[in-house]
């Protein structure tokens, strides 16, 4: 770990930086300056979905939708197992001569069980790629991060990015934000 | 900007359809930091207004009256109900479905309108989607305690049991567990997740311990990080698309209940379509009756705008006409097929015993709506919210009417009979919207009942400032020059 310092008993280690925009447009071409620097371990906060960030940003299409697509598949099949062996394997049900397994009449709880599972998995499967719940995060110890959800965007540059300077990339934000870059810590 | 105070009520007015004027679905001088403002504000609020304990004395006082219901229906038994031997499904099975009916507007607007780009429906998506979670909670609880032994409602599920025995996957009934169980589920999850960033909102702004806590542990740590966004969307956009068909095939299974029997007036293929309008119409009409006041005792004029609420009366005149074409082509059918059970049943609902319930419901749900081709009348708040409240009158009785008139007077006339309900029934009926009210009070207040991450998202500041590209409305034909800003 570099650059750890002792403040007030407790000690800290840098995190990163921290640089603050007011409007859209800005914040779009930081975003773009910062890719194009090579940046890898960044993010902008914004607190709404932008559109056009992620291009600017380089953000790569989330493999959400296969997880999702997976859910829904085993929802199925699990609805359909379900009811063929409850209804045709271990307690066969005879109702009016009908076949104990016809496909026609379990298309309605294989369908829901398909909602059911694709819809778990789209919100589990978000949450687990984003990495929450994580309550605690060293960007809360910034008081000026506050506004990230009510009005103001931010780009953070994390201190374990490989292309991380103390002076370049304070130089490469400070030029595309146009105010001081707040530097963020965390605990040890 | 500064204006006089005419050209301000002029600019809260954003109900004009000039095509060369795009609507502004934010009106008045707000930014992002005003609309965080004034939902936040609604959650940070010192004192409650009088008006909302008012509401909550008497909506909780209803819901003990539904619970006491509940305990006396338990520990008695179901002939304290006015059901009979013809009508065996009575308050029970109409309110169960009008409460599922009421829900499928929340999810119409949070899934549907979604896909279909219509941006307005950032305004009013939380406030509707908390209203389907209600209608769900109340809708339940009806089939649960109809079974009579409610002991043994766990039947209802598929669970490994002491006698060996599995639920008939076959029965429409089986088919509702599990839509009306999905439905509640990913509805909560859709809810609950379109709620995470605002409610960081909250936390970002806590100004004491116990709120920071709470809100930072319901928020889950989001920290509006782009690249969370951009799986947030994804999720977002996945979850609506999930939903809509569910919505639709909800009230669908909830109507195969009745189509897939053999009574005269309830088997008929018409019924899914039908019954999914009619709970599209029934549900903007609770959205419009709740939306109305919630707005004027909350100050939320500018974010739930006129025009949200004229938009709300056309999708309520559209399916109220959907719902009125479908009771007249059940009346086409009854003739066409030639059977004269089903001719006899529709002649017995229009003029038979029940024709004032019959007349009840086509006057609130046919020539009610009617008012709304009139911009005036339909701009008029107080009108709206009185026809949107005869409307969820006459889809009740719409429910009552499918339910009790098919049953009290099927094949033989010597098993016909007249159902009335029973006070416990009305009590428990009436006790139903005291725990959707109680329910909802605490939503706004505790909740934030707009999404305000949506909202400022469509509103101009949000986009890139370059001509030919400006403020998201409702209209997406760019004139230049009719911008107004």
């Amino acid at each position: 770990m570099k650059d750890q310092t002792t403040t007030g008993g407790e000690s800290t280690v840098l995190y990163g930086y921290l640089a603050q925009f007011d409007k859209v447009d800005e914040l779009l071409v930081g975003a773009a300056r910062v890719r194009d620097a090579g940046y890898t371990r960044w993010d902008a906060h914004t607190p709404f979905v932008i559109h056009g960030l992620d291009a600017a940003m380089g953000v790569k299409k989330t493999i959400l939708p296969y997880i999702v697509f997976a859910g829904g598949l085993t929802g199925t099949t699990a609805g359909i197992l379900l009811q063929w062996w409850t209804n045709a394997v271990d307690y066969p049900f005879l109702i009016s001569g009908k076949p104990l397994f016809s496909l026609p009449a379990n298309i309605p709880v294989a369908f829901e069980t398909t909602i059911l599972f694709a819809a778990l998995s789209a919100l589990v499967g978000m949450l687990a790629l984003n990495g929450l719940p994580r309550l605690y995060h060293p960007l809360f110890r910034s008081r000026a991060f506050k506004r990230a959800t009510d009005d103001h965007f931010f780009i953070s540059i994390e201190a374990e990015d490989p292309l991380f300077d103390r002076e370049s990339t304070r130089k490469l934000l400070e030029s595309i934000s146009g105010r001081p870059v707040e530097e963020v810590e965390d605990e040890v | 900007m500064s204006t006089t105070h005419i050209d301000t009520l002029n600019y809260l007015d954003n109900t004009g359809d000039d095509p060369a004027v795009r609507a502004r679905l934010v009106v008045g001088d707000n930014d992002f930091h005003s609309v965080t403002d004034k939902v936040c504000g609604i959650v940070e609020m010192p004192k409650t207004p009088p008006m909302w304990w008012v509401a909550f004395a008497i909506s909780s006082s209803l819901t003990l009256v539904l619970f006491s219901m509940i305990g006396y229906l338990i520990t008695t038994g179901i002939g304290v109900w006015g059901l009979n031997v013809p009508v065996g499904w009575g308050y029970a099975i109409v309110n169960f479905v009008f409460w599922v009916g009421i829900g499928h507007a929340g999810t119409l607007i949070s899934a549907i309108l979604f896909l279909l780009r219509q941006r307005w429906r950032t305004s009013i998506n939380r406030f509707a989607e908390a209203m389907t979670i209600f209608a769900v909670v109340c809708a339940g609880i009806f089939p649960g305690i109809h079974v009579g032994r409610i002991w043994f409602a766990y039947w209802l599920f598929p669970i490994p049991n002491q006698m060996l025995m599995w639920p008939n996957f076959r029965s429409p009934l089986l088919w509702d567990v599990f839509a009306v169980g999905t439905y509640a589920t990913v509805s909560l999850l859709f809810w609950y997740m379109g709620m995470i960033p605002d409610l960081a909102s909250i936390r970002d702004r806590a100004t004491t311990r116990l709120r920071y806590y709470v809100y930072g542990f319901l928020s889950l740590g989001w920290r509006s990080s782009n690249r969370h966004w951009h799986r947030f969307e994804f999720a977002y956009l996945l979850l609506a698309s999930l939903a809509t068909p569910l919505v639709l095939s909800v009230h669908s299974v909830v109507s195969f209940d009745f189509a897939v029997s053999i009574m005269p007036g309830w088997h008929t293929t018409i019924f899914p379509p039908y019954f999914v309008a009619g709970a599209i119409f029934s549900g903007f009409a609770m959205v419009t009756t709740l939306i109305i006041p919630t707005r004027k005792l909350f100050h939320l004029e500018e974010i739930i705008t006129k025009r949200h609420l004229e938009n709300m009366a056309k999708i309520m005149l559209a399916t109220g006409m959907m719902v009125g074409l479908a009771y007249s082509t059940e009346f086409f059918v009854a003739w066409y097929s030639g059977n004269q059970f089903e001719a006899f049943t529709f002649l017995n609902r229009a003029f038979g015993p029940y024709a004032w319930a019959y007349w009840t419901m086509v006057t609130c749900n046919v020539v009610v709506p009617q008012i709304f081709w009139f911009r005036k009348l339909r701009n008029n708040t107080l009108i709206l919210w009185i026809a949107s409240v005869l409307i969820n009158v006459g889809m009740w009785f719409e429910r009552f009417v499918i339910v009790v008139s098919s049953l009290s007077r099927d094949y033989l006339p010597t098993s016909w009979g007249y159902y009335r309900p029973s006070a416990i029934d009305v009590l428990t009926f009436v006790g139903s919207f005291g725990l959707f009210f109680t329910l909802f009070l605490l939503f706004i207040r505790f909740l934030p009942l707009i999404g305000m991450a949506e909202v400022k998202g469509v509103m101009p500041q949000a986009h890139l400032d370059r001509p030919g590209h400006r403020g998201h409305g409702d209209y997406h034909g760019d004139i230049a020059g009719a911008e107004v800003v």
